[in-house]
């Protein structure tokens, strides 16, 4: 599988505090990778360091062999410019990653669809785009809609919209469902995975676990700082699955936890001709209980 | 011009019609000299009065507050960022920004002198005047935008330069030592060029003086965009 992502020993400093620590991830082309860690912890400071808007203390960001590189009051310019060897230009390496943030802002007073055609000029691209992306995002009956106007849940959808305008072959999205209901959540997340189908790499953020097990091929928990686990999120919970136990829950109640060994068949077996069995579980650990374990703390926290 | 350019323009355009605090500042001056160019007849009152007055003080206020209001605004609500991440350089921004202020002051400029009574080559030297202090204004803007990172902190900034430049020449009408200092200002001299139609002694003040202020307008801003770019 092409690499899309690749980030090598990233280290960034604050003054004298060190927020993320020898950072490496790779994600292939057509993969979600989710970054999990608790809130204010270095995830919305790595993507800033991915998408060239921070320049890090240490380390090196390809995204498609393109390094991008910040410059003060410059934005993102290509390894090109930098001086270093370079695959394409800098109008490339913007094009090539699409970016949703949460404290990205809109044009207040513009429409949704101004809105949309204003960046879709300044990257060339056919104003035809605009009104399918506003239809994809189901925004489209709403273009009219000043900014101003717009719900969380359809701000966000716009902001999505903005990110999707370019088509761009990796797309970041800091914290996509942060604050929206069951319902629009539900809706991004479908968006989230229609991208993927097309083979849109998609770098996600995110605390909230249900999100990250659903919709990443791989996870990544970062803990102050640093990378403490990596993988697919069902093999991680695998990895930690210690206890290895069954819950069930019988008439009446009663819940029974039997080993999961060949001593249990017996009791199940007993409690199935009993018709005394409702329902049996796995215990093995979710991805909230595995960064529990490796850290200590609740991803709310 | 680039695409990045035009766009901003376009934008820009789109905005500005649905912003009420900065159509006001195109507008008002304008109007004003329409309304008291007409309605007020004062024996003894120099010719193109209210003009002149309003034309200095639309200059040293409208594009100056405009250019710094549009900045801080999209320093604050992180939409210069998002420009920035789409491969428009701060060069193209501030061009784009300052390309449409200077169109749209220019527009304003005519109308005031159209009202005031300005034809042929007096209309021509009044707009020439207004456009080199118009540029200067919208560069003081551009410094306070940039050394602002929010609106709030932006206004607080603006007023009382705003203050000082439009209020100068009508200030400097009742008092000599004020007089004396307002002719160092771009506004001040504006206004003098405006009164005496400008002879050749005091255009070539009048330049010097503009090139001058323009000059210590770009260190300024130099100085601060180096600070503080664009974030």
């Amino acid at each position: 599988m092409k690499t899309i992502l690749k980030v090598r020993g990233v280290k960034q400093c604050f003054g004298k505090k060190t927020v993320l620590e020898n950072v490496n991830l790779e994600v292939g082309e057509g993969e979600i990778l989710g970054l999990l860690d608790p809130s204010g912890a270095g995830k919305t400071t790595l993507i800033k360091i991915i998408t060239g808007q921070l320049a890090p203390t240490e380390g090196t960001v390809e995204i498609c062999g393109t390094s991008g590189e910040y410059k003060p009051n410059r934005g993102v310019v290509s390894a090109e410019e930098s001086g270093k060897p370079a695959v394409s230009g800098r109008e490339h390496f913007c094009q090539k990653i699409g970016i949703m943030m949460d404290n990205f802002g809109l044009y207040e007073r513009l429409s949704c669809y101004d809105n949309l055609k204003f960046y879709a000029k300044l990257q060339g691209i056919p104003m035809k785009k605009i009104e399918e992306t506003l239809k994809k995002v189901g925004l489209f009956q709403a273009k009219k809609t000043s900014a101003a106007n717009l719900s969380k849940g359809m701000r966000s959808r716009l902001l999505l919209a903005r990110a999707l305008l370019s088509e761009p072959k990796l797309l970041f999205l800091d914290e996509p469902t942060n604050g929206l209901d069951p319902a629009t959540a539900a809706e991004i997340h479908k968006l989230i995975r229609e991208e993927q189908e097309k083979g849109t790499t998609i770098f996600l953020t995110t605390h909230n676990m249900a999100e990250a097990e659903k919709l990443c091929n791989h996870v990544a928990l970062l803990h102050e700082g640093r990378i403490v686990e990596y993988g697919n999120p069902g093999e991680i919970c695998r990895r930690y699955h210690h206890q290895k136990r069954l819950l069930l829950h019988l008439a009446g109640g009663e819940e029974v936890v039997l080993p999961h060994d060949k001593s249990c068949a017996e009791k199940l077996l007993f409690y199935l001709e009993e018709g005394k069995l409702e329902t049996i579980h796995s215990t093995e650990p979710n991805l909230e209980n595995v960064f529990m374990e490796l850290t200590g703390r609740r991803l709310e926290e | 011009m680039t695409k990045h350019i035009k766009a901003i323009l376009w934008k820009q355009g789109k905005d500005t019609f649905k912003n009420k605090e900065i159509l006001v500042q195109f507008v008002m001056f304008p109007i004003l000299t329409v309304i008291m160019e007409n309605a007020m007849e004062i024996k003894g009152m120099p010719e193109h009065f209210f003009a002149n007055l309003f034309a200095v003080m639309y200059l040293g206020m409208a594009p100056l507050v405009s250019m710094a209001a549009i900045l801080a605004e999209e320093k604050e609500k992180n939409t210069l960022r998002v420009l920035l991440m789409s491969d428009v350089k701060a060069i193209e921004y501030f061009l784009g920004a300052g390309i449409y202020l200077f169109a749209i002051c220019m527009l304003g400029a005519g109308v005031i002198g159209f009202a005031g009574g300005y034809r042929g080559r007096e209309l021509a030297f009044v707009l020439a005047a207004m456009a080199v202090g118009i540029l200067i204004s919208i560069l003081a803007g551009a410094v306070i935008g940039t050394y602002s990172r929010t609106q709030m902190m932006a206004t607080s900034l603006m007023v009382p330069v705003m203050l000082v430049l439009a209020s100068l020449p009508m200030l400097a009408m009742f008092n000599e030592r004020i007089a004396k200092v307002a002719k160092y200002f771009y506004t001040g001299r504006m206004s003098l060029l405006l009164n005496s139609m400008g002879n050749g002694q005091e255009i070539a003040e009048g330049l010097w003086i503009a090139g001058a202020n323009m000059l210590a307008a770009v260190v300024l801003f130099v100085v601060v965009y180096r600070r503080k770019g664009l974030e």
